[in-house]
């Protein structure tokens, strides 16, 4: 006998409203990217392949490979981001640590002292540490009335002071997810080891620390895309010294008003972003740097 | 695997833990015998878990003393407590395959990479877990992450077992058949197991002994069939099962309900103020009138609730008590069972009827 199939077609149209109604839901979004994301990256990827004449050319692509100083460039860039990603992981990952095994209260306390920067100005910060590091600064003037060293030493207009800013700023993109993978291990999991016969170290290394490389991934690889494109702090405190990408890209266009060769760099800046975050992808679950996932 | 290692006996002497004002544990003591199961029951936030925490050394009590078999342990690290322990939540390390976990605590005790190898196999095999080595954790359902915990906490060969409620978050049918296994495994293992549980049907299943806990105290210490028939006071009474209570009063060397005369069989505590206790199960209905020799009660039935494998029967005493009665259901009982608004005598042997101090309840 065949089964009465009641309501079939009506509760099928129910079903097709609400994927329609959703996507009404998303359409303001989807077409905000598209105006603000999608068009000029093709606008930039367009303009990257105009010559100075005018017409299709290659020359912004060749200037990049046959000329060294855009190699240092690009060699700069990585280095200085991978120097920040790795303080940002030694600052940052025992003080994820010690907020991780404090009482809650406690540890959201040190959550807001941790996010306070985020609600300051980009700007605000990057001069608030050239006035603490400048030649007569806080720093220098503290450091030689309390006889660490005699003359004032250079810690910013250079690589130090860059590093200086943007692992301040980057922190709290590491701290974060380390923060929220070590919160998500089970306190019987450290018991659990303890139980087995692990001393409080080993318990650490074997148990603890694998279960927050996750986490670790995530944190690292949003500080080091950030770094990757930062401009502002580098190009305060570098004083003119440490030359990212970012800082490249202002004076193709501000100094030599070269929008091919701007729109150049960024195309290459990222693909090798990109690149970054596909090798990445392979080691660790990308929805972490965002919070979900687990 | 199969060797009988030497168990220890635990000695826990007068333990006292406080949170703020709060008494988890009042100064409790007890001995589990070497190679006994042993079952901490109570309620929830009754101390129960405190106490085997403190056991295993994740919880440092205000005073007292601990002891595995001569040594004392109160001040001793868990890591070197040697002892094995399962958790609620099984705790086993999701980045680490079943191999991985049992072998834990072998490699923690340097043993070599082949013996590890074996000793692992065997201990999954106990569980009945052979050849799941290589799977992960997350592959495995609740009972065989159970039955994992079990394995890694047995693979190093303690002498002490603690269980913190190890099948709380399994479904019915199968705790059931792990309260079964992990029983079994404790006569093949012999190690001195303290297991925590508040499902009491559990604790009477598996348990040599049961403690009763309740407030940071352990309201009785006994074997499953004593605590059951003659539970010592009311908490105890009223925990386990599900009975109902009658005030009574002595009267000399006499108990009496009302006017009505006793008939028992178990010395009443010496005590003016008394509590009958009845157990549904142990109160019959009795068809033909009172019987002789036995307490019979006149009633009204108020309530009749079929529960497939038996029926339970409220109904009032002429004073206005209430008396619950569980009835087997089969054959001809079926037909025969009493309806609301019924007269009928309920009637209790003088062997079943037990008494209780009433001064605490």
């Amino acid at each position: 006998m065949q089964a009465q199939r009641l309501n079939e077609a009506g509760l099928r149209t129910d079903d097709r409203l609400e994927r329609l109604r959703l996507f009404g839901l998303s359409s303001p979004a989807i077409l905000l990217i598209m105006i603000i994301l999608v068009i000029p990256v093709g606008w930039l990827f367009y303009v990257s392949f105009v010559g100075a004449n005018g017409q299709f050319s290659l020359e912004n692509y060749e200037r990049m490979i046959s000329r060294k100083s855009y190699g240092r460039i690009f060699t700069t860039t990585f280095q200085i981001s991978f120097l920040t990603t790795g303080l940002c992981i030694l600052i940052g990952y025992p003080l994820a640590y010690f907020m991780s095994q404090m009482p809650t209260r406690i540890a959201n306390i040190c959550l807001i002292a941790v996010l306070l920067p985020f609600w300051t100005s980009l700007l605000v910060r990057t001069y608030a540490w050239l006035v603490l590091l400048q030649r007569r600064g806080l720093v220098n003037e503290w450091g030689m009335s309390l006889g660490l060293w005699d003359e004032p030493i250079a810690i910013v207009h250079n690589v130090t002071g860059t590093l200086i800013g943007m692992v301040h700023i980057m922190l709290p993109f590491l701290i974060l997810p380390v923060y929220s993978a070590m919160r998500a291990i089970s306190d019987d999991y450290m018991k659990a080891a303890s139980n087995l016969g692990a001393t409080p170290r080993t318990a650490f290394w074997t148990v603890f620390f694998p279960l927050t490389l996750p986490g670790l991934f995530a944190g690292s690889l949003m500080v080091f895309i950030l770094c990757l494109g930062f401009f502002v702090t580098p190009a305060v405190l570098g004083g003119g010294k440490v030359i990212m990408v970012s800082m490249q890209i202002v004076s193709n266009i501000e100094l030599f008003v070269n929008w091919g060769a701007a729109s150049a760099l960024g195309v290459v800046l990222l693909v090798l972003t990109m690149i970054v975050l596909w090798i990445a992808s392979r080691f660790v679950n990308l929805e972490q740097m965002t919070g979900g996932g687990r | 695997m199969n060797v009988k290692h030497d168990a220890l006996p635990i000695s826990v002497s007068n333990i006292s833990k406080t949170y703020g004002k709060v008494h988890a544990l009042d100064d409790v003591s007890l001995e589990v015998r070497k190679g006994e199961f042993l079952t901490l029951l109570g309620p929830s936030g009754s101390g129960k878990t405190t106490l085997l925490m403190v056991l295993a050394g994740f919880t440092r009590p205000d005073c007292g003393s601990l002891k595995f078999g001569d040594r004392e342990v109160i001040r001793t690290p868990p890591h070197l407590r040697e002892v094995g322990m399962t958790f609620q939540s099984y705790a086993l390390f999701p980045h680490m395959t079943v191999a991985g976990n049992v072998g834990y605590p072998l490699r923690l005790r340097k043993v070599p990479k082949l013996e590890i190898t074996t000793r692992v196999e065997q201990a999954l095999e106990t569980v009945r877990l052979g050849g799941f080595g290589d799977r992960r954790i997350d592959q495995l359902s609740g009972g065989q992450r159970q039955r994992v915990a079990v394995a890694r906490a047995i693979v190093f060969e303690p002498r002490i077992l603690l269980m913190d409620e190890p099948l709380s978050a399994l479904d019915k049918k199968l705790r059931d058949q792990m309260q079964i296994e992990l029983r079994q495994l404790h006569e093949k293992l012999g190690m001195t197991t303290v297991y925590v549980t508040h499902d009491q049907r559990e604790a009477l299943t598996m348990s040599d002994r049961i403690a009763v806990v309740n407030h940071g105290r352990i309201m009785q210490l006994a074997t499953p069939r004593d605590l059951y028939e003659r539970p010592s006071n009311w908490f105890v009474a009223d925990f386990i099962g599900e009975s109902t209570f009658l005030r009574v009063r002595r009267d000399g060397d006499r108990v009496r309900y009302g006017e009505q005369a006793l008939l028992h069989t178990v010395p009443a505590p010496d005590k003016a103020d008394l509590l009958l206790m009845i157990r549904p199960e142990r109160i019959t209905l009795a068809p033909d009138g009172p019987r002789p020799g036995a307490n019979n009660f006149a009633a009204v039935v108020t309530d009749m609730v079929y529960q497939g494998d038996s029926y339970l029967l409220h109904s009032r005493l002429g004073d206005g008590n209430m008396i619950a009665l569980r009835g087997a259901v089969r054959g001809s009982s079926l037909s025969a069972m009493p309806s609301v608004g019924d007269h009928v005598t309920l009637s209790m042997t003088s062997e079943d009827t037990v008494l209780i101090d009433a001064s605490e309840a």
